[in-house]
């Protein structure tokens, strides 16, 4: 645990453990009306003692509603994350490790989902299944899959041939346990890079589905809609597209960090 | 005359996270015109950091000199030192005052140019000379040399051209502006024997010819002795000893450069001499005094195959259709027997390594059989396969690739024994930890990752592996190649130990014709996927037959400077393609016997 201890990785702890305290804790003490009372005499209120991080056009208080934000957009952007890479997964490494036809197969599968812009097939999804959280999450789940696929089966694919794969296979083990042994372990890093970012990617398609009107529904906060509605206020009140804004970039920050230190953790060499 | 290079008490520094390290330090030479200089030395002796230093090139991989004086007399009489010099000089210097020839002819060469530009820049910078100029002088560098056909090389792109002609290209570069000192560093090492043989020939003939001086930088005590006038030895940064070529190999006064002699294989030392020997190692011969040789057993087969022949596939078109065929094997036949060595010799692309993954049926052969103990491998399904590979193991030439980074070493070594469920939990452990006494290995070596540990420990651990199911066979692909001289004696000595404790046979794949000539038993020569001589080591050796044996063996370097091959120009008849149109049906290979076990593929 030592290497927990450089700047580094103690920013990254520090910055998301707060956050996972907020966005917990949040609904429990602020009750919920707080995010969604208007203030008629304090429409884009620039942050003042009453109002600390300001206020959007129709006087709600950004502070309470990036902070009862923070649970809808982060339950999202984790589930879908969650699920893109139990799906690309198996789906990468399977394809990577066996090549030849499994691979072509799989492959032109997902060249086709990926064919379609991401925000565009989640959309599809998210009006299919019709619009609510759990659909949300399907659909950007589904959405992110094919890229991780993509990343997976090109690391996986490159692990397969490396001596220590052959060496493991001409002393009889069997694909399943070379898979997890072998391959899973040395692809892992990439795994987690391409997981933080995607991150960020799903916070802000879940924004993009919600202004559709297939995400959140308003006047329920998260920190996408919120970025959405401050577009056309930007000029007269940019506090609004800052605070949601700053909420996404430390909450990326912070998983980026992590994932780096979480990467030289599992990494034996980088001891 | 007056030294052309001084090197006066050299010191490189380099800044890591954890403070500087040093490169090398209190480094002192000199060199005379028209004289070598070889700088030998293992892995991490800094050969390469002095090298780098004296074109100041050395700070682009993050280092610095950080005490001492590099003094170069340069074209117009004046002494520069390097070490001091600004950028601009040293842009005035590097490829024009001194040439340098780096080790992979690939990279060396950028893959988008012509070989006249990439010959042209440089004449163009340095010398002023005009396009047709330029384009003239590369002519003449390509003829000088020697390579066939040079009109039509100045059109072409470097991976049209074979390793030996793009070597020939990189020296040619390095020679264009005429330098005064040519910095060799491991020009050979990539190259087959052969080619390696033209190279080093080509290097001394240019020296003779300009009146040059070369600093030839190189890990192969052979290589030394066929090239230096005076030899530099380091270890771990610092210089072990100076001398001339004859005073370094005839009477080393250091331990270090003794020891490093010891494990060198001369070609020509086991004239005969019937059964394998162990290698020399300083230190080591109380190790195993009992060298008596081990009882004639009754000659019993293990390995049998019979017209083994491999294909893969070349895919062209958008349709990725099968265009033709890659003759990787062709019809080879030959026999193990129980606890002896087959060594599979053959320059690069021959097919030794395809074969023993044939053997193993690690890439499936296209036709043939394959007998091991009485069992038809090729005709096993899966789940058969995976049982039989118990008899069979191999040990793979990376040592750092063969081992897998993210797993504990016991761990690693107690797969094969988990995989056919032959021992567990406490049994298990024992098991592994008898595997690493075996090997030689600290016990608690069991805990570590393989970054951990150097590489000739991590070909321990490979061998260990291997062994752990108690094979009967164990193909060995380039085993050793990439582990230092003394590391790679270690080893064999190990190898040989263990087929005498065990009854182990090894097929034994190797370019290292001085390394075979100790280790094996019988020795298959191969030549575009077929081999072409079978026989005994000391009849092969001995009576070399089919004119590729021949040349094979005449362009080996020799540990022996008194004994020197590459005087003048050589040129080895490059090796064909295998490559053929689909349905293309080889001859079968048929053989003369022309003495007991000795064979030789008709013509």
């Amino acid at each position: 645990m030592k290497r927990f201890k450089t700047t580094k990785g103690l920013i990254g702890i520090v910055l998301l453990l707060a956050i996972a305290l907020i966005a917990i804790l949040g609904p429990m003490i602020i009750p919920p009306e707080a995010s969604t009372a208007m203030d008629m005499h304090a429409r884009r209120s620039p942050p003042t003692l009453i109002h600390l991080f300001g206020t959007d056009q129709l006087g709600r208080d950004l502070m309470f509603r990036v902070i009862l934000g923070a649970r809808t957009s982060l339950e999202i952007a984790v589930s879908a994350v969650v699920m893109s890479v139990v799906l690309g997964l198996p789906l990468g490494l399977i394809s990577g490790y066996f090549g030849g036809l499994t691979d072509n197969v799989l492959m032109r599968l997902v060249d086709t989902l990926l064919a379609f812009p991401a925000l565009l097939l989640a959309l599809t999804i998210s009006a299919v299944l019709g619009p609510n959280l759990q659909n949300t999450i399907i659909a950007i789940g589904v959405a992110f899959t094919p890229y991780l696929a993509r990343i997976i089966r090109g690391e996986a694919l490159r692990v397969a041939q490396m001596p220590y794969v052959e060496a493991a296979r001409s002393s009889g083990t069997t694909d399943i346990m070379i898979m997890g042994r072998h391959v899973l372990p040395n692809i892992l890093p990439a795994v987690i890079v391409q997981g933080t970012i995607s991150l960020a990617f799903a916070i802000l398609a879940e924004a993009g589905l919600s202004f559709l009107g297939l995400g959140t529904q308003p006047p329920a906060a998260s920190w996408g809609l919120m970025i959405q509605a401050s577009r056309d206020q930007l000029d007269i009140a940019p506090w609004t597209a800052i605070v949601p804004g700053l909420a996404v970039a430390l909450t990326v920050l912070g998983l980026n960090m992590f994932g780096d230190v979480l990467r030289d953790i599992l990494d034996p060499r980088a001891k | 005359m007056k030294d052309i290079v001084s090197v006066d008490h050299l010191r490189v520094e380099f800044a890591t996270d954890s403070g500087p390290v040093v490169g090398v330090e209190d480094v002192s030479f000199t060199i005379a015109p028209g004289e070598t200089l070889c700088v030998v030395g293992e892995s991490g002796s800094g050969k390469s950091v002095t090298s780098l230093s004296l074109m100041r090139l050395v700070e682009f991989g993050g280092g610095a000199i950080t005490a001492g004086a590099l003094n170069f007399v340069r074209a117009d009489g004046s002494t520069l030192d390097v070490a001091a010099a600004p950028p601009e000089i040293m842009g005035q210097v590097r490829g024009n005052e001194i040439g340098m020839i780096f080790q992979e002819p690939m990279t060396a060469l950028n893959p988008v140019f012509t070989i006249e530009r990439q010959l042209t820049d440089g004449l163009m910078l340095h010398k002023g000379l005009n396009q047709p100029a330029a384009t003239a002088r590369a002519l003449e560098l390509l003829r000088s040399v020697r390579i066939p056909e040079p009109e039509r090389r100045l059109k072409q792109y470097p991976h049209e051209l074979s390793g030996g002609m793009r070597q020939r290209v990189v020296i040619a570069m390095a020679m264009a502006c005429e330098p005064k000192l040519l910095i060799a560093d491991e020009p050979t090492t990539a190259l087959d024997v052969t080619i390696q043989a033209e190279i080093l020939a080509l290097i001394n003939r240019l020296k003779r010819e300009n009146g040059m001086a070369v600093l030839f930088i190189t890990h192969d005590m052979a290589v030394v002795a066929q090239m230096a006038d005076r030899v530099v030895v380091m270890y771990r940064g610092k210089i072990v000893e100076t001398g001339t070529v004859q005073q370094i190999f005839e009477a080393p006064r250091e331990d270090y450069t003794k020891s490093l002699l010891a494990a060198v294989p001369k070609l020509g030392e086991m004239k005969g001499k019937a059964a394998p020997e162990r290698m020399r190692l300083i230190g080591d011969e109380a190790a195993r005094a009992t060298q008596t040789a081990p009882e004639p057993r009754e000659p019993q087969v293990l390995l049998e195959v019979r017209n083994l022949t491999t294909r893969f596939p070349v895919k062209g078109g958008i349709l990725r259709r099968t265009v033709a065929q890659v003759h990787a094997v062709e019809d080879v036949s030959f026999t193990l027997n129980v606890g002896e060595t087959l060594a599979l010799v053959g320059e690069s692309g021959c097919g030794k390594s395809s074969c023993g993954r044939s053997i193993l049926r690690l890439i499936e052969p296209a036709s043939g059989e394959v007998w091991i103990a009485g069992r038809d491998i090729g005709a096993l399904n899966r789940r058969d396969l995976r049982r039989a590979r118990a008899d069979m193991q191999m040990v793979f030439q990376d040592p750092f690739a063969s081992l897998n980074p993210y797993r504990r070493l016991k761990a690693q070594v107690a797969e094969p024994l988990q995989n056919f469920g032959l021992a567990s939990g406490a049994e298990l452990e024992a098991r592994v930890l008898q595997l690493f006494d075996k090997v030689q290995l600290p016990r608690d070596f069991m805990n570590r990752f393989p970054h951990e540990l150097s590489g000739g420990q991590r070909q321990r651990v490979a061998i260990a592996r291997a062994l752990a199911v108690n094979p009967k066979l164990i193909v060995a692909d380039e085993a050793v190649s990439a582990l230092d001289v003394s590391v790679q004696a270690q080893v064999l000595n190990l190898m040989m130990d263990l087929q005498e404790d065990l009854g182990l046979s090894y097929l034994f794949i190797s370019h290292d014709i001085a390394v075979v000539e100790r280790v094996a038993h019988h020795v298959g020569v191969m030549y575009l996927g077929r081999i072409v001589e079978i026989g005994p080591r000391a009849a092969v050796f001995d009576n070399p037959t089919h004119p590729y044996t021949r040349s094979l063996l005449s362009a080996v370097p020799i540990a022996d400077p008194r004994n020197r091959r590459f005087a003048d120009d050589l040129n080895f008849k490059p090796i064909t393609s295998p490559i053929f149109p689909l349905g293309h049906q080889p001859a079968p290979s048929l053989y003369d016997q022309i003495a007991p076990a000795h064979y030789v593929l008709r013509a």
